[in-house]
This record gives structure tokens, sequence and C-alpha cells, in this order.
């Protein structure tokens, strides 16, 4: 039983979702997602555990393709071009829509090569001199380059949990995304480099398009101008997140963001 | 507030808890004890059995290089250095050294001190300098491995007593005696009736044993027959005895009895009768003596009787002799690690085997790693999961529990008989034994691609690698140390394994170093493990020493192989 509040509002949307459902084996995760999600802003996916939040956000990069078991149904498109086609490979939508996970996960390689392998393998530059403008202007974006600058060689896994979690950021933005999904991206780190983190997304607002899952509403209402609510498989509620934190239109909204159930 | 009650139950609980954990602790401690305690003993008494096999006596003779024997058509041409007699020359060599030895048996006896396949080393040594014939040269080998042994003191316990007071030689009739006129041979005469008393005893004790059974017996015929038997030992016995309660008449030594030999002025006589008085000795000189008189003698006594024993109371004089006058060296043996096997003890070595093994294993490692690890890759990262592949795991955690002497059957009926690949050939060894040791190494890198955490996988795919990609780039090198652990152990089992290769052909008796190239692949060749199978059945003693030694060698080769991993390991292993 899905009453879906849209906001009809948004045009030219980035990523748009029609009726997406996702099953796993005989279980159903998601079904009849639809959402239409703007350029050069954040939107937050919230709801209570196994809502089906993250699985919606992993639907957009396909990432759903590499477990065995899971059926995507629905249409999912990005800049109007539908991704679940045949004739679009993974690996190349994979490198227009990065990914931030939950544990900050950088390769067991050094901070230089994390952040150069995305470019490597997708031919992104062309020689050595290239290859460090990208990796530079990748660190300085995702606000880490003035801490490594003079280590680069050292490995990605010596830094402190915030620091490779903004490595992780960089690395995604290395590849030059058009989109970049979250994952719960601060659940591991502590505030200080919560707040680091969330300062990033706010500046990245303004040349991506930034879906972040997250369990903490405060996060949300910092970070996020659009934002969608989850609950057991359903979206519940879609609409600008003062809205949506402010003037509720559903009771099941209401009761997560006061906090009684969740 | 707990109760009184209540906080005693609480603290016997507590008490029996750590009363546990130190009983645990305690068996845990035992086991690691006990099985360190094993170990040492293990190793213990394989090396104290191979230390034997790693020195060896060698013996230096002037060899005369006799043109006309060596080299036959005069022309110094390897063909006719090939034709020349050597074993003569060593034989000549050692005769000089014992003018006086003539007699057929006895001359048999003298050249049973060396192998006659060390005049092969001869030969190849002159015709490597062919302007050496007709010159002496010195030329050192191996000692027959009885007198190798016995000079180790392993086939006959000896003991040596000087005596003095001034003897005399004489002979009489073809016999020798040697004459003290203060009756010193008196100690060898209680020493011998020491003897003969204790034979007496132990023909005794038989004689009651045989009686008893005789009397146990239900059948009549054999009672009667064990009967019989005893009644012999009992006369035995009291010949014996008469023998010692005589004080009168002469001692005889017989070859049943341990033997005495007196060494005097350079010579060495067996006795074989000794006077009552302790005055006189007679016996026969197995080594002339240089003069007929002497300050001094010594008594070597020898505690295994010549019956006894494969090595003659002539043989332990001519040794002796040999070592008095400086001619024989203990050396390390170097033969062991340069020699094939052979027939004569003294001769075999362990290189072919350990070619062999080389090149097996190298087959081996090149056919299992790479089908081993790409096979787990595919089955791990890329295969569907269905029931094809279930029933395909289930095959490969099943073949690693097969005895590994179906591997070899199967090796002889498809690799040899089907395809006719060579017999005895490192290359069908290695190949069976890459069959045997595929599943280990597919169930190891399996767990080892297993245990890479899934989030490296995500952030390969995430920043858009492929899946070759991401295994190749990212979950393959994190793996790699826990694949070489995994192959490594395959590959000692390997290494270790005899079964199959009996099946196989590669228990032949191989007396030539295959060649460490391709060439050597299809070769006969024979490992370590067969090897050492092989000698721990040589019929000669000292191949047990030597199948000791091997176990060493082998040990040594797992050990450097399994210290290589280690270090590989360390070198490649990255952290997450």
């Amino acid at each position: 039983m899905s009453t879906v509040y849209h906001d009809t509002q948004i045009e030219n949307a980035k990523v748009a979702l029609d009726a997406v459902g996702v099953t796993y084996g005989s279980k159903t995760a998601v079904s009849g997602v639809s959402l239409r999600i703007p350029d050069r802003s954040v939107t937050a996916f919230i709801g209570p555990s196994g809502c089906g939040k993250s699985t919606v956000l992993r639907t957009i990069n396909r990432m759903n393709d590499t477990i065995d078991i899971a059926r995507v149904s629905g249409s999912v498109k990005i800049d109007g071009e539908e991704i679940n086609s045949k004739s679009v490979d993974p690996v190349v939508l994979r490198a227009r829509v990065g990914m931030v996970f939950q544990k900050p996960n950088p390769f067991p390689k050094s901070i230089y090569d994390n952040i150069a392998y995305g470019p490597r393998i997708h031919g992104l530059a062309s020689g050595k001199s290239e290859l460090d403008a990208i990796v530079e202007t990748s660190l300085k974006k995702a606000g880490l380059w003035n801490e490594v600058a003079d280590r680069l060689d050292q490995p990605g896994t010596s830094l402190s949990g915030g620091q490779q979690q903004r490595l992780v950021i960089a690395r995604a933005i290395a590849v030059s995304p058009e989109v970049i999904l979250m994952d719960e991206p601060c659940s591991a780190l502590d505030p200080i480099a919560t707040a680091k983190i969330e300062e990033l997304i706010d500046e990245l607002r303004e040349n991506y398009c930034i879906i972040i899952v997250t369990h903490s509403m405060a996060q949300a209402a910092r970070v996020s101008q659009m934002t969608a609510f989850f609950h057991l498989g359903d979206l519940v509620e879609y609409g600008p997140t003062e809205a949506i934190f402010t003037n509720p239109r559903d009771q099941r909204t209401q009761d997560y963001i006061t906090g009684r159930f969740g | 507030m707990i109760s009184a009650d209540r906080q005693s139950a609480v603290q016997k609980r507590l008490l029996k808890r750590y009363r546990d954990e130190a009983r645990f602790r305690a068996f845990g401690i035992a086991a690691i004890v006990f099985a360190l305690a094993m170990l040492a003993l293990l190793i213990g008494s394989i090396g104290s059995q191979a230390i034997s096999a790693f020195s060896v006596n060698e013996l230096t003779l002037q060899v005369t290089l006799d043109a006309e024997r060596v080299d036959p058509d005069g022309d110094r041409s390897p063909e006719s250095l090939r034709r020349g007699s050597y074993n003569g020359l060593l034989q000549d060599a050692l005769r000089a050294q014992f003018p006086d030895v003539t007699d057929r048996a006895q001359l048999r006896d003298l050249f049973g001190l060396y192998t006659p396949l060390v005049a092969a080393r001869l030969l190849n040594q002159v015709a490597d300098h062919p302007q050496s014939v007709g010159q002496t040269i010195d030329f050192t080998f191996p000692i027959s491995d009885h007198a190798d042994l016995y000079l180790k003191g392993q086939i006959t316990g000896s003991d040596s007593a000087s005596l003095s007071g001034g003897f005399t030689i004489a002979r009489q009739d073809g016999r020798a005696m040697i004459v003290s006129e203060t009756g010193a041979f008196a100690t060898v005469l209680d020493a011998v009736r020491a003897d003969l008393d204790l034979r007496a005893d132990a023909l005794e004790a038989r004689a009651a044993r045989y009686e008893t059974r005789s009397e146990a017996a239900g059948d009549a015929a054999r009672s009667e027959q064990v009967a019989g038997d005893a009644e012999t030992a009992r006369v035995q016995a009291a010949a014996l005895r008469a023998q010692t309660g005589d004080d009168s008449g002469d001692l005889e030594l017989t070859p049943q009895l341990p033997s005495r030999l007196v060494r005097i002025a350079g010579g060495f006589m067996a006795i074989d009768t000794i006077s009552a008085d302790g005055r006189t000795v007679s016996g026969t000189f197995l080594v002339s003596p240089e003069a007929d008189a002497s300050d001094e003698a010594e008594i070597l006594s020898l505690s295994v009787p010549q019956a006894d024993r494969r090595f003659s109371d002539a043989q332990i004089a001519w040794t002796e002799t040999l070592v008095a006058r400086g001619l024989v060296r203990e050396g390390f043996n170097t033969w062991l690690f340069t020699n094939a096997d052979s027939r004569e003890p003294e001769l075999a070595g362990v290189l072919g085997a350990m070619i062999g093994t080389v090149l097996t294993i190298a087959v081996t490692m090149a056919l299992a790693m790479p089908i081993g690890v790409f096979t787990a890759i595919y089955l791990e990262e890329f295969a569907p999961k269905n029931r094809l592949t279930d029933l395909i795991e289930v095959n490969i955690n099943n073949l690693a529990a097969v005895p590994s002497i179906v591997f070899g059957l199967l090796g002889l009926a498809v690799f040899i008989n089907t395809f006719g690949l060579p017999r005895s050939a490192p290359l069908v060894g290695g190949m069976v034994l890459a069959l045997m040791t595929l599943p280990t190494i597919i169930i190891s890198a399996r767990a080892a691609l297993k245990a890479v955490p899934p989030s490296i996988r995500e952030a390969a795919l995430g920043v858009g690698a492929s899946k070759t990609q991401t295994v190749f780039h990212h979950v393959l090198p994190l793996a790699a140390p826990g694949i070489l652990t995994g192959s490594i152990i395959g590959m000692a089992q390997a290494m270790g394994e005899t079964a199959p290769l009996l099946m196989i052909g590669m228990v032949a008796f191989i007396a030539d170093v295959p060649s460490l190239s391709l060439d050597g692949l299809t070769e006969p060749a024979t490992v370590m493990p067969v090897q050492i199978f092989l000698w721990s059945d040589g019929a000669e003693r000292a191949f047990e020493a030597r199948t000791a030694a091997a176990i060493i060698v082998l040990l040594g080769l797992m050990i450097s192989f399994n210290a290589l991993a280690v270090f590989l390991r360390r070198r490649f292993e990255t952290r997450w």
C-alpha cells in the first residue's frame, strides 16, 4: 500500500526511476519505485533498516548485477537513456555513476594508485603528467590534498577512517562521473570526520548529482535538497527536504522523522 | 543486593570456570610437549642413524699405470684407453701391500676390500689425463662398505689390550707360534674360558627350554624330536665345560667363538690354540710380521665370532694394517651427493634422485599451479552458481580424498598405455602428481579468494573496473599469499609421494644421473622418496645409514622449499 507523494515540479531530471522493483530470489526487496532526481543537488534516501533504500541506490549503477539472484524490473534512465538495456555496458555506466560505500574501502595500494586506478583502466590520461594532474585535482576536490600531498606513495589504508572515506570519494571523482552514489558514507566515522564529509558533499553538489543513503535524519536535513522516505520496500514520500521534515504528508513519514519507530 | 546464598553460588561457578580454563591450558601444553618430544625422537633417531653415512673411509693406493695394460693399442686414444685393464692394476696395487697373500680364496677376500666399480673411475681419470700413462699415481677411492662399517665399529665390537714381556715367533709345520716366556697370554686364556662358559650357559639354557617344550608337546613324534635337540645342546655344553674345566690341555678357538688376533711386529696372527700355561699361542699369520721377535704385542678381541659376520678376520687384519700404514682416511662422504644409485653402498648417492625430484616437481608445478589457480578463479569468481557447479565442487572435494595410488593407476592406464608416454619418466611422474595435487590447490586457492573482503571487489567495480579487471588487479594479488601457501603444501605433498610413482615405473634401479634439461624429462629417473624406499629394502647393511641420510636430505629439501614459500609470502603480502 504505497501512497507516494511526488513533487512533480522536477523537469529535466538527471536520474529517473520508473516502477523499479528488485527481487532477491523469491523475496521482493523493493517494488514500484518511481523517482525524478535533479542534477547538481543532493538527494537523500532515508528510512528504517531493511526498507530497500540501498537496494534502490544500487540499481542506479547496476551494482545489483553482481549479485546472482538479484532481478531488477522497471526502468532507470540517466539523461533519458535507459541503463538497463542490453546495449549499455555496466562497466562504462559505473564510470559515469561513481559510488562510495559504507565502510571506507581504499585499495591496499598507495594513495596515488588508489586515485589513478580508475583513470588508468578507462584510459582517461594520456601521460604521466596528465595522470598526476587528475590525482591532484581529485584530491583537491575531495579536500584531502593538503593532508596527503607529501605522502602519495604511502598505502591508502594507512590513513584515518575519515581520510580514507575522502580518499574513496576522490577516487570516485577521478573518473569524472556525473552521478555519485553514497551508501551511508559516514556511518563508520566519528562526528568530526562526518562534519568534514558533509562539508565536502555540500561543495560537490555544485558539479555533481549526488544521491546519499543515510540513517541519520539530521544528516539528511543538513546536506540534502530532496529527500525520499522508504518503508518496507516502498517509496512512501518524496519531495524537497524542507517539506518532508516540516510538513510530511504521510503518517509513516511523520512517525519516522519524529522518532516513533526506526 | 545479592543474597549471600546467591553470591556463594556465583563464586563457585567462577572458580569452576577458572579450573576448566586451567585444565584446558594444561592439556594444550601437554599435547605440545608430547608432539615436540615425538619430533625430537624422530629427528634424533634418523639423525643418529644417518650420521655414519655422511662420512666415508677412503683408501689411497699407489697405482702404476703400466702402459701395456692401460693402453693396449699404444696410441693413447680414448678407445684404446677404454680397453685397458684397470681393475687388474688396482688388484696389483693391493697385492703389493700384502705380497704374501697368494691363495685364491684369500685373494678373493683381499679384493673384497674395494668394489671393482671404482675401476671405472680410474679409467675416467686416465682418459682425462692420457699423459699420466706409464707413471705411478696416488688413486683414492672409497673402501668397501663392510670395511667402512668395520672401521665405524658397526660390524663387531673390538677391544685391544697391550701385552709386554718379550715375544718370539716360531714356525713349525706351516703353523706359527708366538711364545711368551712370562706367560703373558694367561689373560687371553681367562677371557676365552669366560667366553666358553658364556656359550655353555647359553646352550644349557636352550636345552632347558627344549626340555620343557618337549614335555608340553602333545604329539609324541614332535616331543621326541625336541627332546633330541635338547640332548644335542646338553652334549655340546658339556664338551665346552670339559674344555674350560681342563687346566692342562690346550684351548681351541673355533670360528663360533669371538676371534682374537695378535698384532706383533707389524703382522697379524689369528689365534686358534692357546696353551694351558698361557705361554704359547698358535695360529696363522694373516699379515706377515717384519721381525721374529718383539718386546710388545697387542691382543685384538672381536666380540662377534667370525662365523657370524661377513667380514673375515683376515679382512679385519688387512684393514687394520692399511690404517696403520696411513693409507685409510675418514672424510666427508661426497659420493653421497655426486653419484646416482649404485648396487654398492659406498658408491651410492642421492644426486640422481634429487635431480629426478627437481624435474618431476617442475612438471607438477608447471601443470598444477596454473590449472589449479585458474580453475579456482573461474569457479569462485565467474561460474554461475547452479547444480552443475555444485556437482563439480563436490567432486573436487572428493578427489582430494582419493588415495594417491589410484592416481598412479590412472597415470599408468592413460598416460602410458593410451598416450604411449615413456615409463619411469619425470614427465609422467609430474603429470600424475599434478593430478593428485590439483584438488589441494583448487580448494586452498578458492578459500584464499573467498577470504578477500567483498568491499575490495565493490570498490573496484564501483570505479568501473570490469569483472576480469577486478579479479586480476585487486582480488588475485590479495589472495596470492594464501594461494601460494596452498600450492606449496600441495607441492610438498607431491614431493614426498611414493605410491603413485611406483605404478608408473619410477621405482626402477637407475645408476645414471638424469640430465637437468628438457631431455631429462623423458629419461628414466627416480625421486627421493622412492630412492629411500629402495634403499630401505637394500640387502647391504650400509644402506641402513644411507636410507636415514637420504631421509635427512629429503627433509632438508622440503624445509628449504617451505622456507622459500614463507619468504615469497612475506615478500608479496599486502595488508588491508
